[in-house]
């Protein structure tokens, strides 16, 4: 089921130094890319169906259509490499095993775009990872592809590392912004979109890194070759991270569509321990968990996953089994979020709080039945009432808890502590 | 949102060391606003100190030439600058979502018997720092510890004490 597209060069040692990337086809792709248009590029990469990999899923070539025609401020790309929803694993082997084909996308999508200017905002976690990626940068530039010419070409291209600092948030693209521009993480109100006024008030695309490193593949076989992928709505490959309760938990390129359930159980090896599957987060904590009898018709694209009223998100599936405490998982995601709350929206900073205290209760064994629905209630309150979707990436997942497995609540508050502490 | 809003005086100035200084240059010339530079020079303290000073901030804002409090709010919104000392080995565990399902607690619980600190806490001899951390982005090698930035993946207690007695 697993193919390699993307991650053609991952297995090839010493792949993210850029003589064993260039033997194995990293830059070269980029001869052609510079005989097109730009808006030729755009053309190509709409038509190859690429979807935005970082979990909105929007197409990338609309994405970069809409900045404005014409205009006299400079353009800016900022690639999302904060890689901070939990579950999500995916962006760093590009940092790790093959970052030339991030700074090939990166020059692809400059050029379309018309940007001399990209930063790589990468979350400051990833202590390994960004010495690799600027090592490949520092050679990308002395080897002509970054700086005054790029490939010998009339085209000036810098590409700067940003480095965060342990904020979820600003994987939230305006608070990226922010944070590059030295403030704290904090979401700004859209309208005006990225596109139009973004990094220092000028236009600015922000991409996520699977979508860039994407790119040079797209441009060098072209949008049938990568619509040969995937499905008609969501053509194309995915590294997907299967994590949790499995045999064989780990990242895995596969091409969308294919069933969840399938997946598991041949790509990642089944259940651990002769267990058997209780629910399945699809796409990263936030995204509404599903119960076996819905994980059975559901396929890795995005309009199945809506269609079974979850997201596709960022692909980081987490696999839970019978030995899962529901409600003990949800306390551990509300803490999350409540955690990583920039403190900007009121609903957002003490309602996520309220949420923790409600289902720490429960758990205590000093809840009742009105707590059940008062978190019910909080969800709603909070929901789509704040600046960015951090606080609804909380009450999605917890109301998707809260209606399935509901018993699994009233039972903390029928047994209370007593049951508990028998459990 | 946690509380960071102590700061520690050493009584005395801060200054870049000299690879730190020229890094600092070399960077500002990649952005149109010295602001930008607010991030990167925390990072570069941190490096250079382990954790960044009341001085160091003010020594930031005066080089950038910004208001202190634009420093003061970066670093204080941001978790992971050290606004005090952290031990010699600072052990970060990963306590998010597939780190929790598949053990984070008993390599916490560990740590805190084997070193007697809580997260949060630095060891009384300054040899060690135990936190517990949102998600670190390994979940399908989980559970996951960070030890001065270096990651330990697939961990549990019996790894967990070898490592330690290679470190220490």
């Amino acid at each position: 089921m697993q193919v390699q597209v993307l991650s053609a060069r991952f297995d090839i040692p010493d792949a993210n130094k850029i003589d064993v990337a260039k033997q194995h086809g990293a830059y070269a792709t980029l001869e052609k890319v510079f005989a097109m248009q730009p808006e030729e590029i755009i053309e190509l990469v709409k038509a190859s169906g690429l979807r935005g990999r970082g979990g909105a899923g929007f197409p990338t070539g609309l994405k970069w259509s809409f900045l404005p025609k014409n205009v006299d401020k400079p353009v800016y790309l900022a690639v999302n490499s904060d890689e901070s929803e939990p579950a999500t694993f995916k962006d760093r082997y590009i940092l790790v095993r093959d970052p030339h084909t991030l700074i090939e996308g990166i020059i692809i999508c400059c050029y379309a775009i018309k940007s001399h200017a990209a930063y790589i905002y990468i979350r400051g976690e990833y202590t390994t990872q960004v010495k690799i990626l600027q090592a490949a940068i520092d050679e990308a530039y002395a080897a002509g592809y970054l700086g005054e010419t790029v490939d010998g070409h009339e085209y000036k291209l810098d590409v700067t590392v940003h480095r965060g600092a342990g904020a979820y948030v600003c994987g939230e693209e305006t608070a990226l912004l922010e944070s590059i521009e030295g403030k704290k993480g904090q979401p700004r109100s859209k309208p005006p979109f990225p596109a139009v006024e973004g990094l220092y008030g000028c236009p600015t695309i922000i991409n996520n890194v699977q979508s860039i490193a994407s790119l040079p593949f797209i441009l060098t076989n072209g949008a049938d070759a990568y619509k040969a992928f995937g499905t008609e709505k969501s053509p194309g490959t995915h590294l997907f991270g299967i994590s949790g309760l499995v045999k064989k938990p780990g990242m895995y390129e596969l091409p969308l569509g294919l069933p969840l359930l399938e997946v598991i159980e041949k790509v990642a090896g089944g259940m651990r321990d002769g267990r058997t599957l209780k629910g399945v987060i699809p796409g990263g904590s936030s995204t509404p968990v599903l119960t076996p009898e819905e994980a059975q018709t559901v396929t890795l694209d995005y309009e199945s996953m809506a269609a079974h009223k979850t997201m596709f998100g960022s692909g980081g599936i987490v696999v839970l089994d019978d030995t899962v405490d529901m409600v003990k998982l949800v306390e551990n995601l509300i803490y999350f979020y409540h955690h990583e709350s920039c403190g900007q929206c009121t609903p957002c900073r003490e309602g996520l709080g309220w949420m923790l205290k409600i289902v720490r209760k429960i758990i205590r064994g000093e809840g009742v039945k009105a707590d059940i629905d008062l978190l019910t209630e909080l969800c709603d309150n909070i929901e789509m009432k704040t600046v960015c979707v951090l606080s609804a990436a909380c009450t999605m997942s917890t109301r998707s808890y809260l209606n399935k497995f509901r018993h699994e609540f009233e039972a903390y508050v029928a047994g209370g502590a007593s049951a508990q502490a028998a459990m | 949102m946690s509380d960071r809003s102590q700061l520690i005086e050493t009584g005395k100035p801060f200054t870049f060391d000299a690879q730190r200084d020229a890094e600092f240059e070399r960077l500002v010339k990649r952005y149109p606003t010295r602001e930008s530079m607010i991030l990167p020079s925390l990072w570069l303290v941190q490096e250079q100190e382990g954790w960044i000073s009341a001085e160091a901030m003010a020594y930031i804002a005066d080089r950038i030439g910004t208001f202190p409090s634009m420093v003061y709010e970066a670093a204080t919104f941001y978790t992971m600058y050290n606004l005090q000392p952290k031990g010699k080995l600072h052990i970060c565990v990963c306590r998010t979502l597939s780190c929790y399902l598949l053990g984070k607690q008993e390599i916490v619980d560990y740590l805190q018997q084997e070193l007697g600190i809580k997260p949060g806490e630095v060891s009384a001899d300054g040899q060690f720092s135990l936190e517990e951390v949102e998600c670190l982005g390994h979940c399908g090698t989980a559970p996951v510890v960070q030890v001065n930035g270096e990651f330990y993946e697939d961990m549990n207690v019996a790894k967990l004490k070898e490592l330690l007695a290679t470190l220490k």
